[in-house]
């Protein structure tokens, strides 16, 4: 069940994504509207992480396409934010806090400059709406799981963007940190700005999202929380992947199939 | 190529030919061996900081000796190789340096301690010393009898410990955390696999020297990672290519004795490596790209195909002789591809030309009933299983009816029931004659 | 005395120069990169060589130059297309190129007065006497000098003007990717620099000690800080001292300069190593505060 919104701030057309001619994702649509907390949900190896990031242009899809706010990526990257996941970096990378929430700005400086006074007030802002302005000169590895994901927020922030796309950003943080994150997307939301989330909790998913992805390498189902994540859609999503997708997808990657004809 | 240096060669008369061959053949094929599995465990390069790092302990050894004795310098480049392992564990365990960083310094470090030693013999005017330079080089022709007797035992320890830990090794390559729910003694493994890895390489120094002997761990390894997926096969070809590698060495330096031995043996099985990685059946890079290549022309002979199929279907007439024009109508291609497809459908058996254009054989209408009912089953899939709507599932069936085996067919009409109707309320075509 | 200093400025310029970029590639997982172009670039000396007849600095440096650069671009190729583990790729390519070098030289020992030694150690004690005369007779000093005074100049330039993008390559690719940064042009615009240092640093003190270079000071400076900046200085000032004490050393031992200059580094890490080692990390869920 997919519900389709009259004016979408994104919009995924049957959005097909391999990895090594292996498709992991199949034929993804669905349209999302402005100002909602929208949730990816679907059990391990669904997709979730590679959907953001093929929105991101950080691996290319092999069909379909992606239009935010009507136009591709490209044009729209400086109103896009992306928040990748924690584990992706290097945390004893010599950086503080600061250094980290300045990267947020590097987009609008540009090429060869550096960030100014404006930037690091900027930056600061971001870090009190986080309550993480006391850990301004901290080095990033001494920071807990949680105060990490708060500086990558602030970072997303900075960016003063209008679109964020989080990948799970409550993984293996603090229930203090779990609900500040939520009360700022929250906000955000009601600022008019679109937030896409991945996420695992199936408990806490109807109170944080109003609008669901549903996910199973294929879209089980897309829409407002209260039509499209009901119990027969979890059901579908959680209850095992479609076995003839996986073998189909089993005899590309061997064969070296193109996923297209040209 | 000089046929009687090539007769005298494989002759094996010369005793010193003798030597030479077996020493390289025994110590690159030890190498290699060891190599898959360091390889394996994506600690290629250890072997490269392990292999600078026995220069100190030569030069400690000729040092504390005084003499150039063989036996003394290999216990030396043991010791000192072994430290170098050590410290790379301990600096990355301890601190938050990386692996490769680790590496990188303890190999320059060593080396560098290595090469002040050096001069420092040098300087003293040791006649003795003139050996030394063949352990950063090597120089396989030096190989005397009671060398190679040492060089024989080491081999063969290397190749009887590494059968003996053989499961073991595999299973600690493939998988630690499995290894240790197994009850294997990890650490100790680790060790182990650890001197043994310093043992190769010291074997290896005097023939190949120190800035190669890496590459006898690494390249014949990698080499035989693209011919099979077994590990026992993948060790023994390995051991091979490095067998091969080290007996065109000898010989190349035998026939033009200018010619180093060790760097010859590395480009050797380089070249057999890169031979690998290229033209390896199945993973090689050209066989992959000629698949893709055979793949392209099968979608473009079917939907061939599929074009008579759907001419055939408006006017329920599968057997009409279509025009060129008519095709192209029909289809967006471009005529010299088409031509060239019709052409090899006519060769295969699936069209026959006729005065006034072509037409589909039997055969070939059996194909292109089987291509359109396959797209229409996954149409009729996507629609139904993943809730794709009926206009958007044409461009994913447009592939995936190009791959679908006789078992995922009859998988997919029995997950559907065995429909005769598609989403767009078409047909499917069931097998049959014309 | 004043070959001493010559000798140590050349030392100091190429610790400097390496030590900055090393200071990247450490951070980005890639110092065996350049372990890597260091060996690769001996064919290209070689060829350069056989090809101009000479040992002048253009040719060599374009030789080298490329090799270096189809080094990397192997060792990508075959991870790429090949499916080829990282490691294995770079540890092929590099003793590959690095035997056909010695190869050449052997082949071509009548015609080339490259020793094969100082391939490995370089000539750094002969710094000194290669020396920049120029039309009218007026002794400029020490070549070396000047070559690896422009490369660092390049290189600091280089840092500077892209240290945001270096930066931030190095740290969170994906996130640099989703602000539009190609993090493809920022490796290759690295491993240039990494190139082009290597190879001019190459005949003035060896493979070797450029390895000990790229890599000791800035792994010693990065135990010592957690802040990229001063990482960088670090490196610097580590590089300046070491070019220094290794000189002396070689003097006092009367022995090999690259060699002593490698010794040095190691002796500057594991005194960093020892004395940092017993400060435990603050474990991240004891720094744990109260949200505000």
């Amino acid at each position: 069940m997919i519900i389709h919104t009259k004016e979408p701030v994104l919009e995924v057309h049957d959005l097909t994504v391999s990895y090594s001619r292996k498709p992991v994702l199949w034929g993804i649509d669905f349209t999302l509207p402005a100002g909602c907390v929208a949730g990816i949900m679907g059990p391990n190896g669904a997709g979730k992480s590679t959907l953001l990031k093929s929105i991101m242009g950080l691996i290319p899809p092999s069909s379909g396409y992606v239009k935010l706010f009507n136009r591709p990526l490209e044009d729209v990257r400086h109103r896009v934010s992306y928040v990748p996941q924690r584990e992706s970096v290097d945390w004893d990378f010599p950086v503080s806090v600061l250094d980290v929430v300045l990267m947020g700005r590097y987009g609008k400086v540009g090429l060869l400059r550096s960030t100014g006074r404006r930037d690091r007030e900027i930056a600061l802002e971001c870090l009190e709406k986080v309550g993480m302005q006391a850990y301004t000169k901290r080095q990033i590895s001494q920071l807990s799981g949680g105060q990490q994901q708060r500086v990558f927020l602030a970072r997303a922030l900075a960016q003063e963007a209008d679109f964020y796309f989080m990948d799970e950003p409550f993984a293996g943080v603090d229930a203090a940190t779990e609900q500040t994150i939520v009360g700022l997307l929250r906000d955000m939301a009601a600022a008019g700005k679109t937030v896409v989330v991945v996420h695992h909790d199936l408990q806490s998913a109807r109170e944080y999202f109003d609008w669901i992805i549903l996910l199973n390498m294929h879209l089980v189902a897309a829409g407002p929380v209260t039509e499209a994540f009901t119990d027969e859609k979890i059901q579908r999503a959680y209850g095992g992947k479609l076995s003839l997708l996986s073998q189909v997808g089993h005899v590309m990657e061997k064969r070296a199939f193109p996923s297209r004809e040209n | 190529m000089d046929m009687q240096a090539l007769l005298d060669f494989f002759s094996f008369a010369d005793p010193n030919v003798r030597y030479v061959v077996l020493g390289n053949v025994l110590l690159s094929a030890s190498a290699a061996m060891v190599g898959a599995f360091t390889l394996l465990q994506k600690k290629a390069l250890v072997g490269d900081a392990v292999s600078h790092a026995v220069l100190p302990g030569v030069c400690a050894a000729f040092l504390f000796s005084g003499s150039k004795s063989i036996a003394l310098m290999l216990i030396g480049a043991f010791a000192t190789g072994w430290l170098a392992l050590v410290a790379i564990d301990y600096i990355t365990a301890q601190s938050k340096i990386k692996k490769d960083a680790a590496i990188g310094l303890v190999l320059s470090v060593f080396f560098g301690v290595g090469m002040v030693m050096m001069t420092n013999i040098q300087q003293s005017g040791n006649a003795a010393q003139s050996g030394l330079d063949h352990f950063i080089f090597g120089k396989a022709a030096t190989l005397i009898g009671s060398d190679l007797l040492i060089f024989a035992i080491l081999s063969l320890v290397l190749l009887v410990t590494v059968s003996l830990f053989f499961k073991a090794f595999v299973v600690l390559s493939f998988d630690r955390a499995y290894a240790q729910a197994l009850g294997y003694p990890v650490r100790r493994l680790d060790l182990l696999l650890t001197s043994l890895t310093v043992l190769a390489v010291v074997t290896g120094i005097t023939a190949v020297g120190v800035v190669l002997m890496a590459a006898m761990l690494v390249t014949p390894a990698a080499a035989a990672r693209y011919w099979t997926d077994n590990i026992r096969r993948m060790v023994a070809i390995a051991a091979a290519f490095g067998a091969f590698a080290g007996v065109a060495g000898a010989y190349i330096s035998y026939a033009a004795p200018a010619m180093p031995t060790g760097p010859w043996m590395v480009v050797v099985s380089s070249l057999i490596a890169f031979g690998s990685f290229f033209f390896a059946p199945k993973k090689g890079i050209v066989p992959r790209q000629y698949m893709q290549w055979k793949n392209r022309r099968v979608i473009t002979d079917e939907n061939t195909l599929k074009m008579f199929y759907h001419l055939g279907e408006r006017n329920s007439h599968f057997g009409t002789a279509r025009e060129l024009k008519e095709l192209i109508n029909s289809r967006e291609v471009a005529e010299p591809l088409l031509r060239a497809t019709l052409r090899r459908l006519v060769a295969k058996g699936m069209l026959e030309r006729h005065a006034n254009g072509w037409r589909l054989t039997d055969e070939g209408y059996r194909k292109a009933a089987r291509v359109v009912r396959l797209h229409r089953l996954w149409e009729l899939y996507l629609a139904r299983y993943m809730d794709i709507a009926a206009d958007h599932v044409h461009d994913d069936a447009e592939t995936i009816e190009h791959i679908i085996t006789p078992e995922i067919e009859q998988e997919l009409e029995h997950q559907l029931g065995y429909p005769d109707k598609d989403p767009h309320d078409t047909r499917i075509p069931k097998g049959g004659a014309l | 005395m004043i070959i001493a200093f010559w000798i140590i400025l050349t030392g100091a310029l190429v610790a400097v120069t390496c030590g900055m970029l090393g200071c990247f590639l450490i951070l980005r997982k890639m110092s065996m990169v350049g372990d890597a172009i260091s060996h690769a670039v001996l064919p290209g000396i070689v060829i350069a060589f056989l090809l101009s007849g000479s040992r002048d600095t253009l040719p060599m440096l374009l030789g080298a130059g490329a090799t270096g650069l189809i080094a990397t671009f192997l060792i990508e190729y075959f991870h790429r297309r090949a499916n080829l583990q990282t490691d294995a790729s770079i540890g092929v390519t590099f003793t590959f190129l690095f035997a056909v070098g010695i190869i050449l030289i052997s082949g071509f020992a009548g015609e080339i007065d490259l020793d094969l030694d100082c391939v490995l150690y370089g000539e750094i004690a002969y710094v000194p006497i290669d020396l920049w005369v120029t039309a009218d007779g007026t002794v400029m000093g020490p070549r070396p000098v000047y070559i690896l005074s422009a490369v660092l100049l390049i290189v600091a330039l280089f840092i500077k003007l892209g240290y945001k993008e270096l930066q931030l390559t190095s740290f969170d690719p994906a996130f640099a990717s989703a602000l539009g940064i190609s993090t493809a042009l920022w490796h290759y615009l690295l491993m240039a620099a990494v190139s082009l240092t290597t190879v001019s640093s190459f005949e003035s003190v060896g493979a070797i000690l450029v390895i000990a270079f790229l890599i000791g000071p800035p792994a010693t400076a990065y135990l010592m800080t957690h802040d990229l900046k001063q990482m960088l200085a670090i490196t610097a000032v580590l590089g300046i001292f070491i070019a220094f004490t290794g000189y002396w050393l070689a003097y006092w031992l009367n022995a090999s300069i690259a060699g002593c200059m490698a010794a040095v580094t190691g002796l500057c890490f594991t005194a960093a190593f020892l004395s940092l080692r017993r400060i435990p990390k603050p474990s991240p869920t004891a720094s744990e505060e109260p949200i505000g």
